[in-house]
């Protein structure tokens, strides 16, 4: 699907760009992709090594098996494949506070690790385990508190009252992650017939 | 809402200050251990590389070339025959950006915002799908090309599903509540 869905957009873009007479923006934008994916991965790199230093020190000081043995029941039956155990769980906990509280740029050091520690687990090093699509299911609905980034723009779009939105925003981020869940144990579900 | 901005205020600083307060009660060598792991962070940077690439590659493409607009125009007629309300078309270019750039999505929720007034209908409902999903994309290529897959197998289905009934969500209890 994800090949299809590639080969669509790249097509689709040259062939619309062709049509419209503005063939050189996809020079441009390739080049541009390039060097975008490169800040991207460099701007990860300095947030990645702070966090992921931090979270050395807390599985060392047994923190992150405490937070998996408190929290860690009441997630494990979304994860049913995964060992009781597993140091994926503390991980994944870590991942899912950092989303809750708006902290966006630890959440992603957080799920890295985590999906390095499912991949430990994982029967088939190239395609992705079942733990892996509910994990990614949980990240992609982004269940968030804090909106951070929109209020500060209505803010300094002067609205009335930033944060009315916040509420909303709870609603329709639960309703997504709910709908996610339930998807992937449909799937998870017709996969193994 | 106040004590939620607070916590997330102290949250990063706090943690700063208790992990390693801890692991140095329990014998750890805090600046050893530190530095041992944030050196996966740059193994998994250049890890991640060729997978954004390739992604921001297509993105780029379909979104500078105007294919997105495109799609957008085309949607807005069978949106609106399927019972969307016309006033609400401002919104679709922002419902099909959402899942594919992060950096875009935010344009164009900013702009809709200015354009409409951060207190109508447009404005409070661009903000809540704003912040109702991730980048599907984005979330997918840095996850799963961290750890080298390349078989996604149902995963994007179930990102998209979420951006789709967020969006959906969005416009129902943005006209329910305002």
């Amino acid at each position: 699907m994800l090949n299809l869905i590639w080969l669509i957009m790249l097509a689709a873009g040259i062939l619309v760009a062709a049509v419209t007479g503005r063939i050189e923006t996809v020079t441009v934008s390739a080049m541009k992709a390039a060097e975008l994916g490169v800040e991207v991965a460099f701007e990860l790199i300095g947030v990645m090594s702070l966090w992921l230093g931090l979270m050395r020190l807390a599985e060392e000081a047994g923190l992150v098996r405490a937070l998996a043995r408190v929290f860690g029941p009441a997630i494990r039956y979304l994860f049913p494949t995964l060992r009781p155990d597993s140091p994926a769980l503390g991980a994944i906990i870590m991942n899912l506070s950092a989303n809750i509280l708006g902290l966006g740029n630890a959440a992603t050091p957080f799920g890295l690790k985590a999906m390095q520690e499912l991949q430990k687990e994982n029967p088939h090093p190239d395609t992705a385990s079942p733990a892996m699509c509910t994990f990614l299911a949980l990240n992609t609905s982004a269940l968030t508190l804090v909106p951070a980034t929109i209020i500060g723009v209505r803010l300094k779009a002067q609205s009335a009252n930033p944060t009315e939105i916040i509420g909303t925003t709870i609603v329709a981020t639960g309703c997504a992650m709910v709908a996610a869940i339930v998807a992937d144990q449909f799937f998870r579900r017709r996969e193994r017939l | 809402m106040k004590l939620i901005a607070e916590v997330s205020r102290w949250a990063i600083p706090l943690l700063f200050l208790l992990i390693p307060v801890v692991a140095y009660i329990r014998r750890v060598p805090v600046y050893e251990s530190f530095v041992t792991g944030a050196e996966e962070g740059f193994k998994t940077g250049v890890r991640i590389l060729p997978f954004l690439i390739g992604m921001l590659l297509a993105i780029r493409v379909f979104i500078d070339s105007g294919a997105l607009e495109l799609i957008a125009r085309f949607l807005r007629p069978l949106l609106i025959h399927f019972g969307l309300n016309p006033d609400l078309t401002a919104i679709i270019p922002l419902a099909v950006m959402r899942p594919l750039s992060g950096s875009g999505a935010l344009g164009v929720a900013t702009q809709l915002i200015y354009q409409y007034g951060p207190d109508s209908f447009i404005g409070r409902l661009a903000s809540t799908l704003q912040g109702s999903t991730d980048t599907t994309f984005f979330v997918l290529t840095v996850y799963f090309g961290s750890v080298g897959i390349r078989k996604y197998r149902y995963a994007l289905k179930l990102g998209l599903i979420a951006d789709f009934v967020g969006f959906i969500v969005s416009v129902w209890i943005v006209s329910k509540v305002f």
